[in-house]
């Protein structure tokens, strides 16, 4: 009797069918994922909260997108404009900053267009442009691109009246990387994703600081009121986790290679 | 060349010391493709066979419609399946979304017309050589199907085996229904593409592998259960 009962647990346990905790799904950037730091939040999570956070790793256009259809119940994505929109429309309930990452400017170490002595980001991209060293764009909506395109716009460019040294992939985080190493062109990363890469090739870090590349983290729960389906419940509670001091002390915490990521900015209420 | 070399080492040391995550993935890769399996081979077979000995209307353009699904694009099946049963979309009170289960339907719409096709094909020259015997034994029309089912087993292996490996091996439909969940819905081919977007084509490589890997045993156990390549009995 207790054998077959014992053979069902056992294959219940290795198709991880079971599970106490209660489960929620938040959409996060590939940069978020990328960085690593989510290894670190995710079982303190589920330590703290008995929750089990499942991770969509998607650009922030696409995580806005499952936002809007009620298919998560919270997005943590870095594009203001994008974020007020969707807590606009009604989907999501409130908008509240946890963290900043930066964005730093990658480019074959040679540096042909010598952007590692201008002084500003928007100065390095005219520069870029003037010697038309070929750059590879994300190009797919997410938060990284709309941050290269506000910074071309800073600099006075228009992308879409670029020649062909201008790539837009379409692509995530690492596959644009992969791409900007084969080619051994410039390219705007996130920090986290960066530091994590695997594939740098001839590729370096050749600008950084500016604060306009800064990148901010923000956390929007998915309305329950225009998605009944949705965990608002946990949400929230999973809002007041970010927001405290335990996940202060991980996120301040975590390095890559003795360099902090992260600089926790949320505000108290 | 040193890549793939760091990726069969990679390979090696994954399988050897049996990593948790690596045997969670490849039996939820199995799992997923298995159950499709069943449930495409269930609809396809008695299809395909149905169109070879059956005559009606429109049956050269339901041929013709299967031949081309079976190359639809995968992402564009994912992208379908999504819309269907996101919580906006018609199927959302059925939470499938990001869930094997959805995963499984995915890879039933991709694999079905193909293996109903190569069935229908196999069929269609059996029943050649079946028609005037079956006819004249007065065979009903399920005894007909039967028969061809089991005389044609062999080729129908085929068609199962192409249609698991096209399953095995799809990546753009399963990371969108599925969503690439560690713990939840994340198989090889995901995990794959995640390690290849790290830009740790080793790890990459060495999941790649694997997953050849467990296709050719599938394959091998596939053989052996049925027996097909005995000796005597081509």
């Amino acid at each position: 009797m207790t054998r077959p009962i014992l053979a069902l647990t056992a294959i219940a346990t290795l198709f991880g069918a079971q599970t106490q905790a209660e489960e929620m799904k938040m959409a996060v950037t590939t940069s978020f994922e990328n960085s690593g730091l989510a290894d670190v939040l995710l079982p303190a999570i589920k330590t703290d909260l008995d929750i089990d956070l499942q991770l969509l790793v998607v650009g922030t256009g696409q995580a806005i997108e499952l936002g809007n259809n009620g298919d998560v119940d919270a997005v943590l994505v870095h594009s203001r404009a994008a974020e007020e929109a969707f807590v606009a429309s009604g989907n999501g309930t409130h908008r509240r900053e946890i963290m900043y990452n930066d964005f730093v400017l990658i480019g074959p170490n040679t540096d042909p267009a010598s952007i590692a002595q201008t002084e500003t980001a928007a100065g390095a991209l005219q520069a870029i442009a003037a010697v038309e060293a070929e750059f590879v764009s994300r190009g797919d909506d997410s938060g990284t691109h709309k941050a290269e395109l506000g910074l071309w716009k800073t600099a006075e460019l228009d992308p879409a009246t670029f020649g062909p040294w201008y790539k837009a992939v379409g692509a995530g985080m690492g596959a644009a990387l992969n791409t900007a190493s084969g080619l051994n062109a410039y390219i705007l990363a996130d920090r986290a994703s960066w530091l994590n890469f695997g594939n740098k090739g001839d590729l370096a870090l050749l600008f950084a600081g500016d604060p306009a590349l800064f990148n901010q983290y923000a956390y929007i729960p998915v309305s329950p009121e225009a998605h009944p389906g949705v965990r608002n419940d946990l949400a929230m509670k999973l809002e007041g986790w970010l927001v405290s001091d335990a996940a202060k002390d991980l996120i301040e915490a975590y390095e890559i290679g003795g360099e902090p990521l992260f600089v926790f900015n949320a505000a108290a209420e | 060349m040193n890549t793939i070399t760091e990726g069969l080492l990679s390979a090696a040391k994954l399988v050897v010391t049996l990593d948790p995550d690596l045997v969670e993935i490849s039996l939820r890769s199995l799992r997923v493709t298995l159950t499709a399996l069943v449930v495409a081979s269930i609809i396809a077979i008695p299809l395909g066979t149905v169109l070879a000995i059956q005559r009606f209307r429109y049956r050269r353009t339901v041929i013709a419609l299967l031949n081309a699904f079976m190359g639809l694009p995968p992402v564009v099946v994912g992208l379908v399946i999504y819309v269907l049963l996101s919580r906006a979309g018609p199927l959302g009170v059925l939470g499938l979304l990001f869930t094997p289960t959805a995963m499984v339907i995915a890879q039933v719409v991709i694999i079905t017309p193909l293996i109903a096709s190569v069935t229908h094909q196999a069929m269609r020259d059996l029943w050649a050589d079946y028609h005037d015997l079956l006819i004249s034994l007065n065979a009903t029309k399920r005894q007909r199907i039967m028969t061809l089912i089991y005389d044609g087993r062999r080729t129908l292996l085929t068609a199962v085996l192409a249609g698991f490996g096209r399953a095995i091996g799809e990546v753009g439909a399963i990371m969108i229904v599925g969503g690439n969940i560690e713990h939840a819905t994340r198989v090889l081919t995901t995990a794959i593409a995640l390690e290849t977007g790290k830009g740790d084509f080793a790890l990459a490589l060495g999941l790649g592998f694997v997953l050849i890997g467990m296709a050719i045993a599938v394959n091998l156990a596939i053989h052996a259960l049925s027996g097909t390549e005995r000796e005597g009995r081509w």
